[in-house]
């Protein structure tokens, strides 16, 4: 009954929280309907905690934030003392003074994120529609902290309840276990005993504690039911009510015959970054996982605002790439402008019916393109400001004229 | 009173269920529907094709009433073994025989309702898992549904009271309402043998002071451009029932011609009726004319015809506005002065129509009525249908009104009707009641009655069964625009490509210094024109 625009998404409307706990009082399965997708355990915390749900959703939000804080503080901690080991090496070029992270600039870089956090106009309108993505985001938030701090078996217990919510944190197994195996000193190489050691002992804890969690959902309603209503929602993508994303409108026009395929290249598409990037990004985890949970909100199949507002809390911690970023103002403007369009060619939609679907349509093309294109700006200036630490700032082709650094 | 099970000789003591009779007689009961009961086990079979809405504060009470559309439920026996399959079969065998769209029963627009549809013939245990309830609002009834109901009589339209049905002229009406009802039924009073019971019912509308020149008199003649000239050979009761009841207890309101052999007295739905009757197997009737034609003239000209309001009725609506949220709302009117009762509300909602029961409120005379029954099934997409039941007690003299949110769903753009702006139709909700009667009805020899009383079984005088349907909704749903299939997928598969590129490059290139290259064909060509410009080379 919150719900005036589709930005916050009818899968995670506390509206299908209280439907969820009216059908229970009603003695019927809260999944045997199509309105209600969460897993028992938010059904558990809301059957005693539904009175109080604006505060339930401050607090995750304030939680989100203070994870965060914490994460980036011993975060730039490790990245110091990296940038610290790498200049005694002499593994920089000479030239690169500007391009080192100094700690005065570092300093309030931390409680940047989470402001960047908590006044994201995002953030507090996924908190006025009380959508349980806040919830999804703390625990991710928890697990950053969790992994960041080193605590293999934290890590894996937060990275298992995120997975339970919704299925896509799955991919953030691998820059996990890259930042812990980094953190203890072993070396990322195939044939290394201790490597595959410590990659078992994580991923066991992460698979123990996934299942007690499952196995938990299962004591609390006495049924599997919740595995189909969750998991299969998120997979097959019955729901087409208009969000943010890509999926609703495609699926909406997609011929009968293609639809299953379509799907599978959709979740594939999702999944599929994490190997290339854990490859590219190795010696770089935390880049690796601010890339994941962007690639994640952007393609998951019922992406919400509140997902956006996780990966942009990070962006300060990349604020040193400022100036290799090529499209940066577009970008903004693309998002600024997208983010204001929506609530009204939705309202010329549904409500004036001067519009037609595909003005909302253009607008969710507009504003993933953006979002897209400025991941790959981040990623862009990344990369090359690792080449220039590593050749030097001031390139000069072999005939001593300034160069020009291209991508072959 | 039903018997209990041991006193009646084919009950077997409730394992089994009816012994029903395998049907062999087809010399009255038709083949086509003979061999379908038996073949898919049908225990009551009721179809019903109707043409518009009964105006129950209008026309009074209706004898049977039947929603707007297309509806069949059916009770299979218990020796079913998958009651989804026969119910599958038996719609498409009626759609055939019907000439009517049955085959779009489907599970997205069937129900089992668990205290609504009890059977009305001789059931041995109630199981209502062998229950099945559908309803199609979009149906047309229309000429070529007709034909084949008339042809299930055992003289078809060519002789007795059928000749009557002329489809040019019932169609010609307000409400129009054909059904067939089969159900198991004693052979007499003792109730020693079972048969089966094959009714068909039609009911019509006519407004004839709209075509009549302003006056509300009528003939058998002016509604149906016939007259009856004899009895059907095989029918062993032919008669025709005139409602002559005095209004205000004043007599000789109007005049019925020719005058009536007999005249009939009962207590009809709670209302005290006097029927003229003609026999048409008396000999007595065609002596002074071969044909009878029925007419009827009003003395005086009828002054707002108050038929007396129903004890029970009720509308319903949607309201809301815009294509994502609405709000269904029944309106049920008791207008018994002092008598309470409890009515079983029955709601099937299509999938796409969310409903959200935490907003469901039912309120009477301004205070919170709470249901003492409420069975819910929840809607799957594209599987099956919301079903709300509830049993609601009804105050004396008061309106009692049920509201419950629900969201549009968007569906694919191949699941919209050729016409989807035109809308979406939600069947109507159906009320059962037992109604106090206003006058005690004594009981009745169910011999003697008219037929048209004795469909619904009445447990005792005090009270009559009644089903009640709401107004048909029709809602609009947001569409997609259904032109751009391709386009849409092309241009959200390059957004993603537009990832997977950007991606590409960075995860499989790598930074290099330019080299300055010698260039290619295009740029040698391009300096020698700039050369010739005067312009330095690129």
């Amino acid at each position: 009954t919150e719900s005036t625009s589709p930005d916050s998404n009818a899968f995670v409307f506390c509206v299908s929280v209280v439907e969820g706990l009216a059908l229970l009082d009603l003695g019927v399965s809260p999944y045997s309907g199509a309105i209600f997708h969460e897993t028992p355990l938010i059904i558990y915390l809301f059957h005693f905690l539904i009175e109080y749900a604006e505060f339930v959703f401050m607090i995750t939000d304030v939680l989100t934030a203070v994870a965060l804080y914490l994460a980036i503080q011993d975060f730039n901690k490790v990245v110091f003392k990296k940038q610290k080991f790498l200049i005694e090496l002499d593994k920089y070029a000479p030239d690169v003074a500007e391009l080192i992270q100094t700690p005065m600039e570092m300093h309030y870089i931390p409680l940047k994120v989470a402001l960047f956090y908590l006044l994201n106009p995002y953030t507090v309108m996924s908190c006025v529609a009380k959508s349980t993505c806040a919830i999804n985001n703390t625990v991710i938030a928890f697990f950053i902290l969790a992994t960041i701090k080193g605590s293999a078996f934290l890590s894996a217990v937060f990275l298992a309840l995120a997975t339970y919510q919704s299925l896509y944190p799955l991919t953030l197994f691998a820059p996990a276990l890259l930042y812990l195996l980094q953190r203890e000193f072993i070396p990322i190489k195939l044939k290394s005993k201790s490597f595959w050691l410590y990659t078992m002992q994580y991923t066991a804890l992460y698979l123990c504690s996934l299942v007690v969690i499952i196995c938990l959902s299962f004591f609390l309603l006495n049924s599997w039911d919740f595995i189909p209503s969750v998991y299969g929602f998120i997979l097959s993508v019955p729901d087409l009510t208009p969000n943010i994303g890509l999926f609703w409108y495609f699926f909406a026009e997609m011929f009968e015959h293609f639809s299953l395929f379509f799907i599978c290249v959709f979740q594939i598409n999702v999944f599929f970054y994490t190997i290339p990037l854990a490859i590219k990004l190795k010696e770089h985890p935390v880049f690796f996982m601010f890339v994941q949970i962007a690639v994640i909100s952007i393609f998951k199949s019922y992406p919400t605002v509140g997902d956006i507002a996780l990966y942009m809390a990070f962006l300060p911690v990349w604020s040193h790439l400022y100036r290799f970023l090529r499209n940066i103002f577009i970008l903004s403007c693309v998002l600024v402008v997208c983010s204001l369009l929506f609530p009204v060619l939705w309202h010329l939609w549904i409500y004036a019916g001067s519009a037609n679907s595909n003005f909302y349509y253009a607008i969710t093309l507009a504003f993933n393109i953006g979002q897209i294109l400025l991941i790959s700006d981040y990623f862009y200036a990344f990369l090359r400001r690792e080449y220039y630490l590593t050749h030097g700032l001031h390139l000069t082709r072999q005939d001593g004229t300034e160069a020009m650094l291209v991508l072959k | 009173m039903p018997r209990p099970c041991w006193a009646r000789p084919w009950c077997d003591g409730g394992r089994q269920g009816l012994t029903l009779p395998a049907v062999s007689h087809y010399r009255l009961f038709p083949k086509a529907l003979g061999r379908l009961v038996a073949a898919l086990g049908v225990q009551e079979l009721h179809l019903a094709l109707t043409q518009g809405f009964w105006r129950t504060r209008t026309w009074g009470q209706p004898p049977l009433q039947a929603p707007a559309g297309a509806e069949l439920w059916v009770w299979f026996q218990p020796t079913v073994m998958d009651v989804d399959k026969a119910w599958k079969e038996l719609s498409n065998i009626l759609s055939g025989i019907f000439c009517a769209s049955l085959n779009f029963i489907d599970s997205t627009n069937t129900v089992t309702p668990t205290a609504s549809f009890k059977p009305l013939g001789l059931a041995n245990g109630t199981d209502h898992h062998l229950l099945r309830y559908a309803v199609l609002p979009r149906e047309v009834v229309c000429t070529e549904n007709l034909t084949p109901w008339k042809k299930l009589l055992p003289c078809g339209s060519k002789a007795g009271l059928a000749v009557l049905l002329k489809a040019e002229r019932l169609f010609h009406s307000s409400y129009h309402s054909q059904a067939v009802h089969i159900r198991p039924i004693c052979r007499d009073a003792s109730c020693l043998a079972v048969s089966w019971e094959l009714r068909q019912t039609l009911t019509v509308v006519f407004d004839t002071f709209s075509s009549g020149q302003g006056k509300k008199d009528w003939s058998l003649f002016k509604m149906f451009s016939r007259t009856l000239t004899d009895a059907c050979p095989l029918a062993s009761q032919s008669k025709v029932y005139v409602d002559i009841s005095p209004k205000n207890k004043e007599k000789e309101l109007l005049e019925v011609t020719p005058t009536p052999a007999s005249v009939y007295e009962a207590i009809v739905q709670g209302d005290k009726r006097t029927y003229a009757v003609y026999d048409l197997l008396s000999p007595s009737l065609f002596n002074t004319s071969r044909s009878l034609n029925v007419q009827l003239k009003w003395k005086r000209p009828q002054d707002s015809s108050e038929l007396p309001t129903p004890v029970l009725h009720a509308q319903r609506y949607v309201s809301g506005y815009g294509l994502q949220t609405g709000e269904i709302s029944t309106l049920i009117y008791n207008t018994h002065p002092y008598r309470a009762f409890p009515v079983i509300l029955l709601e099937t909602v299509p999938w796409y129509l969310r409903l959200y029961v935490h907003t469901l409120t039912i309120i009477t005379k301004g205070k919170e009525n709470k249901p003492s029954y409420i069975h819910y099934q929840p809607a799957q997409d594209r599987r099956r249908p919301h079903l709300l039941e509830m049993l609601i007690q009804l105050p004396a003299n008061s309106i009692t009104k049920i509201t419950i949110q629900f969201e549009r769903a968007l569906l694919k753009w191949t699941e919209y009707t050729p016409d989807p702006n035109h809308g979406f139709y939600v069947s109507s909700s159906v009320l059962s009641a037992l109604v106090p009667s206003v006058i005690a009805m004594k009981d009745v020899d169910v011999e003697q009655s008219p037929l048209f009383t004795s469909l619904f079984p009445s447990s005792d005088g005090s009270s009559y069964f009644v089903r009640l349907y709401t107004e048909p909704l029709l809602v609009n749903l947001p569409t997609p625009d259904f032109s751009m299939p391709y386009n849409v997928i092309c241009l959200t598969c390059t957004v993603v490509a537009v990832c997977y590129g950007s991606f590409y490059n960075l995860l499989t290139r790598t930074f290099h210094v330019e080299e300055p290259t010698r260039g290619g064909l295009a740029k040698r060509l391009a300096n020698i024109i700039r050369k010739f410009r005067g312009v330095p080379p690129l």
